[in-house]
């Protein structure tokens, strides 16, 4: 990714952050029912064979919902998970090569399963994405962090995830004013590899300072060695069935042959 | 490697609570900051007309000691998998190895062996160097075990090393001078912050070298629940294949550790790039991309679609 693009990733994540303060009913169901369902949901859409297309399709309908009952806006959620796109694609580059037995048969054109499956890995790999975004614009990361450490995440880990959250955007937009500087101040040259030592090295004289103001206020705020990660929140019957619902939607989808059903019969012939 | 990973990890939680080292926490939290921060700025490596990024993981470790230093790595790598769909949380467990476990536990001890304690600029270059080619070199390894335990990969294993472990060594020089400069920067400006880093040499070699052996053992088994393809392969992927005729060929061992594996499994047909189930399933395969499955596919996409317009321009609190 070029830094611009790198850069603008960042605002994206800041508007994720917006995202999950919202209020809806997604919004307020307990964490862990929503961490449980994406993952449901991603285990679901990995065990597809390697050849799946059709399948996986009606699974977009999870994040294309979600997002409108929440009101999350789609691009956003959209634009964030298709960066893994590039990625997938990569990987799924050799399969055309190596797989050219012809699978499908549209018209007039044979299709080699080398396309289908590197279809099939972008589109599991878009999936998974969607899924893990969403799970963020609804619920939160400090409230993702505090489900898992409910869920077994052990406690340092928990406080690790939630200070890079905190500081993220903090030391990301420094950064960013370090390369504009440097590229303000270097008439076009790239960033060479000791420049960037030294640039990196300021970076983290000034990170490590600031660790210490940020340290010696929490002393001054009373803290004591231990972190409260959380407030405890109910798992109710609204978030039991949200989970059951999530859960068997997506092994029976996983598990009936529902859109092969569903396309027999729209194209006229027996289900 | 999820597994792997996961038990490294809190292993590593419960020696740093042990420490009760306070100031650490804001510390290694704001260091995970930078560490994301840095890795975003790209510069050129000379000679070649590329750009690199940190990797950083060895950098942490001389800064931090080990045990933080992993777990910063994992958190940094949790995040990006998480928030910016950076690397596919499926090889979350592979990378959190490869990218953290690896410098924090091989690569420091070395560090520390060539360096010693308060090295002189030349010597920490040296020492980073070679720390970072070992640690490198290690991943590098250790992804193509990883690949080829998963059974996901027809890839011939002599052919696929060959190419892994000179981009590596490459990338292993790269990364060493990055962090001796980085190192160099700081020794200048700030020289208490090395100071105070955790000298943890020889006393982590020997229990390093042990857990490597137990995890790479561990890896190969437990791989057949985990891994996808690792990040970092797309290109020694794309020219291995190109290399290799890439016809499924089934050896005796392929088969059993298949039957294995599909007794075993909980997910028969997980993969990235698959399993070679294509002689046994053909049904399977046709179903999933016949014609009307493609219609039906598309239509339940097209309703949710609707049904989702529909949600969203209801009224209502915006």
């Amino acid at each position: 990714m070029s830094a611009p693009a790198i850069f603008a990733s960042l605002l994206d994540f800041r508007r994720l952050d917006q995202a999950a303060t919202g209020d809806s009913f997604l919004h307020r169901l307990d964490a862990r029912a929503k961490v449980l369902a994406t993952l449901a949901f991603i285990v679901c859409v990995m065990s597809f064979g390697r050849y799946e297309v059709a399948g996986l399709l009606p699974y977009f309908a999870f994040p294309i919902l979600a997002c409108a009952v929440a009101r999350v806006p789609l691009a956003l959620v959209a634009r964030q998970a298709a960066l893994v796109l590039p990625v997938a694609l990569l990987i799924g580059l050799p399969n055309p090569f190596f797989d050219r037995e012809a699978l499908l048969q549209l018209g007039g054109t044979v299709i080699s399963g080398g396309w289908v499956s590197m279809v099939s890995i972008a589109l599991r790999a878009l999936l998974a994405a969607l899924a893990s975004i969403v799970l963020v614009a609804l619920t939160g990361f400090p409230q993702i962090c505090a489900s898992l450490e409910r869920l077994g995440m052990p406690k340092a880990l928990a406080v690790q995830l939630l200070f890079l959250y905190r500081y993220l955007g903090v030391l990301g937009e420094e950064a960013q004013r370090m390369n504009t500087a440097y590229e303000l101040r270097s008439n076009g040259a790239a960033l060479t590899l000791g420049h960037f030592g030294s640039l990196a090295g300021r970076l983290l004289s000034r990170t490590w300072d600031r660790a210490e103001r940020i340290y010696l206020a929490m002393c001054a705020r009373g803290f004591t060695g231990d972190f409260v990660t959380g407030r405890g929140s109910r798992f109710g019957l609204a978030d039991a069935l949200f989970l059951a619902a999530v859960v068997t939607a997506s092994v029976l989808l996983r598990t009936q042959g529902f859109v092969h059903w569903l396309g027999a019969v729209a194209l006229g012939g027996q289900p | 490697m999820g597994v792997v990973s996961a038990g490294a990890l809190a292993w590593c939680s419960r020696r740093l609570r042990q420490r009760r080292d306070d100031r650490r926490v804001p510390l290694m939290g704001v260091l995970g900051a930078f560490l994301f921060a840095a890795q975003m700025i790209n510069f050129s490596i000379p000679g070649t007309g590329s750009s690199g990024h940190l990797g950083g993981g060895l950098l942490l470790a001389i800064l931090l000691g080990p045990e933080a230093a992993f777990l910063v790595v994992a958190s940094v790598l949790i995040v990006q998998a998480l928030f910016f769909a950076d690397g596919g949380l499926l090889a979350l467990g592979c990378n959190v190895f490869n990218l953290g476990f690896l410098p924090a536990f091989v690569g420091y001890p070395v560090y520390r062996l060539v360096a010693g304690q308060s090295p002189a600029p030349a010597r920490a270059t040296a020492a980073a160097l070679v720390a970072a080619i070992v640690s490198l070199q290690l991943g590098a390894i250790a992804v193509v075990a990883e690949t080829v335990a998963s059974g996901i990969s027809a890839l011939p294993l002599e052919t696929f090393a060959l190419f892994m472990l000179p981009i590596h060594l490459a990338i292993g020089i790269v990364e060493g001078l990055v962090t001796a400069a980085i190192v160099s920067s700081v020794h200048a400006t700030r020289p208490h912050i090395l100071a105070s880093a955790p000298h943890t040499g020889a006393s982590v070699a020997a229990p390093a070298a042990g857990i490597l052996a137990a995890a790479l053992l561990l890896g190969c088994v437990g791989a057949w629940f985990a891994s996808s393809a690792p990040d970092g392969l797309e290109w020694s992927i794309a020219r291995t294949a190109a290399a290799a005729d890439l016809s499924q060929r089934a050896s005796p061992a392929h088969e059993s550790l298949a039957r294995i594996q599909q007794a075993t499994a909980v997910l028969p047909d997980y993969g990235f790039a698959g399993e070679s189930e294509a002689a046994s399933r053909p049904d399977d395969q046709r179903l999933g991309t016949s014609l009307a499955g493609l219609v039906g596919g598309c239509l339940t996409l097209g309703v949710a679609c609707a049904v989702g317009i529909a949600l969203r321009f209801r009224p209502g609190r915006r």
